[in-house]
């Protein structure tokens, strides 16, 4: 049930819902953007250094910890540091392109799909449903068929799935928009519609599109990590967290860091991405926005 | 398009041919897509400068569906929308930009209709922004003289719509709908959302700016007593019919349809 | 006509109603009233002056983040703290309410004859075909056309007039001692509002039933109740019967409020005398 929270006076601020005590908001935005920052700086790193080449095989199969080897080597005798900051600037990338992808296509389709009025309103959601209901393994394999096993063809296949959910949610949301009386009102004011959708509609659906956004960033890196788990990712010697997991799978019970290491660090990104979408949510939802001076 | 035959009088037969209507509806019928009935049918009325007008009824009744029509919102699938005498041509922008600043709107819910990521003062800046009448220098004075011609303190322009109540968000949009000097302001329900006491100064309000700035409203509202204190002239309408119109006093002091007479006796009165 | 023992004192006795919200805005301020058995009392304010929290305390209906203090007796059951399971048993046996969307009151998903069947079972212990025929009554009892058409239909396949009557009706089921309407009329036309009103009035007056009458309109709680309680910014200001605050309002607040009503009905009055 909702209640109403009106103005106790005329002077007071009416629908003020009850505030995110901000500490906490903050607190939460902050622990994400610590955690996926550290993440990230590995992958800037990487970028410049690398403890060793990527192809180096020196250091010994399966070799514990030392001699320069931070974490010991894979089974191949590549260190498994070097490996994990590969795979950290891989993720960020997997993470940043699909969800460009997915931003670019599905803001387009949705802002589009919510204009459309009759038969084409209908055949355009249900084109969005049945693209979401299309396994993105799938969709994978048929681009890397297409194209090749690169991180491109995961970006491009994991941005295509999520640009159909992003579609079907900004669709909903330009429409909630669009039924507002202030669009309305920019009509009557003689707003033309490029206008009203840049000054009205966008503006009031970016809140939501950001968190989303944020959310599809976590769920792209674990996309790309379950693609290059079955070989449909970057191909060797670029380490992808889920190739590190896949090969380390067999020897698991003798040689754990090579398994645990990358998932920790996926779950890291994950939870990080996640905890700046949530702290997201409660910083720019209008409703629990305050007064800004 | 063929013209719709004019018919010899205005809807009103005895009644001296007045000043030509600022709006007028001849004889128009909207059907929904899919629909297997019209919403409204038949319905012909004018508003005349000067001459304020009330459409009533009930829920149903198409009251909204005319407001439309007369914001150029939505087009008749029979009948004719005129404007200053000429039909409303949407593709006509020289007519489209004449006609969205000789009329603006004020809506019923005062939350819906504010856009809450924008400063008061751009919400209030659309008209004179969107019709290329000011640049934005040139409209903040005209935006500031709005506010405080609604009656709003001088920094509202600078907050944001969720810092006010209710009755102050209706003055807002009031003061967009007046900024650029329209000639007709369209109304729906525009208190009915409001306390009683807010309402009493909202109404207060809009009959100020009726007479100072020779507004003619047509005001879409099932309040009987708020058209009595607004309008000269009301028509009814019953499920898309309209059931009789004339001047308010008659129309209310002696109203000649049964639905009419309802009406007026369900408005709950308090005990003398 | 309530089955269980007529408790000595008031039906519901309020003293000290306090509603604060967790981050301590006080929301309903050391409210206290009273309704007799039989009465009914006509909470009047503005929005935000607390009168449908009041209601919601009195059931003990609060939404999170918010706490009452102070003492709600209802029948005899001290409300305020008093644990969630107990409360279900009160509430439709002593107290029913009917709010003002029934929309969101009526389960969109179940037609409405069930909707009416459950309370109405609970509280008889009628069965099938005798239970089905109580239903049916219980339409006719709020003038409902066509019960037997209503009982089939979903809440969004009948107008919200005759939404407002079958919660009216849900509420009678068990015919409680007090029944609370929180602006049951404000999201209906005028016209069916009047007829709805009439119903309310005849319906509890052959029950002598206790009503705590809910609204922002003088003129619609004038027409039922009996005494009103005007609030503002959840205290109250003004108490005392209909007619003296209606005519003789003596709170500065109340007297704006029936100014303001009265401006409004003068212009009508000019051009259609009563």
């Amino acid at each position: 049930m909702t209640l109403p929270s009106p103005p106790l006076q005329e002077t007071e601020p009416t629908r003020s819902t009850t505030p995110v005590p901000r500490r906490r908001r903050s607190a939460t935005l902050l622990a994400g953007c610590a955690l996926t920052a550290l993440i990230a700086l590995f992958a800037l790193v990487s970028l410049v250094w690398l403890p060793f080449d990527a192809d180096d095989t020196s250091g010994g199969r399966l070799a514990g910890p030392g001699d320069g080897h931070l974490l010991g080597t894979d089974k191949l005798g590549r260190d498994l540091f070097t490996q994990l900051m590969t795979g950290s600037r891989i993720a960020v990338e997997a993470g940043l392109g699909s969800v460009a992808v997915a931003a670019l296509l599905g803001v387009t389709l949705g802002v589009l799909a919510a204009f459309a009025q009759g038969w084409l309103d209908d055949t355009l959601a249900a084109f969005l449903d049945i693209l979401i209901a299309f396994p993105t393994l799938l969709l994978a394999m048929l681009v890397v068929a297409a194209r090749s096993a690169t991180l491109g063809s995961a970006i491009l296949a994991i941005g295509l799935a999520q640009s159909a959910v992003v579609a079907r949610l900004v669709r909903i949301l330009v429409k909630r928009v669009l039924a507002q009386d202030y669009v309305t009102a920019a009509r009557t004011s003689g707003t033309s519609w490029p206008r009203t959708v840049a000054g009205h509609v966008l503006p009031n659906i970016w809140p939501t599109l950001v968190v989303n956004l944020a959310l599809q960033f976590g769920l792209a890196v674990l996309a790309e990590a379950g693609l290059s788990y079955l070989g449909l990712g970057a191909p060797p010697p670029n380490a992808s967290w889920g190739r590190m997991l896949q090969e380390a799978q067999a020897t698991f019970t003798t040689a754990p860091a090579g398994a645990l290491a990358p998932g920790i660090l996926l779950v890291v990104l994950v939870i990080g991405v996640n905890l700046i979408a949530d702290g997201l949510r409660d910083t720019l939802d209008p409703a629990t926005r305050r007064r800004r001076t | 398009m063929t013209p719709v035959p004019e018919p010899k009088d205005a809807p009103e037969p005895g009644g001296a041919p007045g000043p030509t209507p600022v709006l007028e509806l001849t004889d128009v019928a909207v059907r929904y897509r899919g629909a297997d009935t019209d919403v409204v049918r038949g319905v012909s009325l004018a508003v005349e400068p000067g001459r304020s007008l009330a459409l009533v009824g009930e829920s149903g009744a198409g009251k909204t569906t005319l407001l439309r029509l007369l914001l150029g919102l939505a087009r008749p699938t029979a009948g004719t929308v005129r404007f200053d005498g000429e039909p409303l041509a949407p593709r006509d922008r020289q007519q489209m930009r004449r006609f969205r600043r000789g009329v603006q709107c004020v809506f019923q819910d005062p939350y819906s209709s504010l856009d809450p990521s924008r400063r008061v003062a751009a919400i209030v800046a659309e008209p004179l922004r969107s019709l290329g009448l000011d640049s934005r220098t040139s409209a903040a004075p005209k935006v500031a003289a709005a506010l405080e011609r609604v009656g709003l303190p001088a920094d509202a322009g600078s907050r944001y719509p969720h810092e006010f109540s209710g009755g102050q968000r209706q003055r807002i949009a009031i003061a967009r709908a007046i900024v650029c000097d329209p000639r007709v302001l369209l109304a729906d329900e525009p208190v009915s959302a409001l306390d009683v006491t807010t309402r009493v100064k909202v109404v207060d309000l809009l009959a100020e700016l009726k007479e100072e700035r020779r507004l003619t409203l047509v005001m879409v509202s099932h309040d009987l007593s708020v058209v009595a204190s607004l309008c000269e002239r009301t028509a009814v309408l019953e499920r898309g019919r309209l059931v009789e119109q004339g001047d308010t006093d008659q129309v209310l002091g002696d109203p000649a349809h049964p639905y009419t007479r309802r009406l007026i006796d369900s408005v709950p009165r308090l005990p003398v | 006509m309530t089955l269980h023992d007529t408790p000595r004192g008031p039906l519901l006795d309020v003293r000290g109603l306090t509603v604060r919200t967790d981050d301590g805005r006080v929301l309903v301020d050391d409210l206290s009233f009273t309704v007799d058995s039989g009465e009914r009392l006509g909470l009047i304010g503005e929005s935000g002056s607390g009168k449908s929290l009041t209601t919601l305390a009195v059931l003990g209906l609060l939404p999170d983040g918010m706490t009452a203090t102070g003492s709600v007796e209802l029948a005899g059951t001290q409300i305020i703290g008093t644990p969630e399971k107990r409360l279900t048993a009160v509430r439709g046996r002593d107290a029913a309410v009917v709010f003002q969307e029934p929309l969101t009151a009526l389960d969109p998903l179940m037609r409405m004859g069930r909707q009416i069947a459950e309370p109405l079972a609970r509280r008889t212990g009628l069965r099938g075909r005798d239970l089905r025929n109580a239903v049916t009554e219980a339409l006719v009892r709020v003038r409902l056309p066509e019960p037997d058409r209503i009982a089939r239909a979903f809440p969004h396949e009948i107008s919200g007039g005759q939404r407002q009557r079958v919660a009216l009706a849900m509420a009678l089921a068990c015919d409680p001692g007090l029944l609370i309407a929180d602006e049951p009329t404000t999201a209906l036309d005028v016209s069916v509002q009047a007829e709805m009103l009439d119903l309310l009035d005849t319906l509890v007056r052959e029950r002598e039933m206790a009503v705590l009458f809910v609204s922002h309109d003088l003129a619609v709680v004038a027409r039922v109740t009996d005494r009103v309680l005007v609030m503002k910014d959840g205290r109250a200001v003004e108490e005392g019967p209909v007619l003296d605050v209606v005519t003789a309002p003596r709170a500065a607040y109340t007297k704006a409020l029936v100014t303001g009503a009265r401006k409004l009905e003068s212009a009508l009055d000019l051009r259609s005398p009563r």
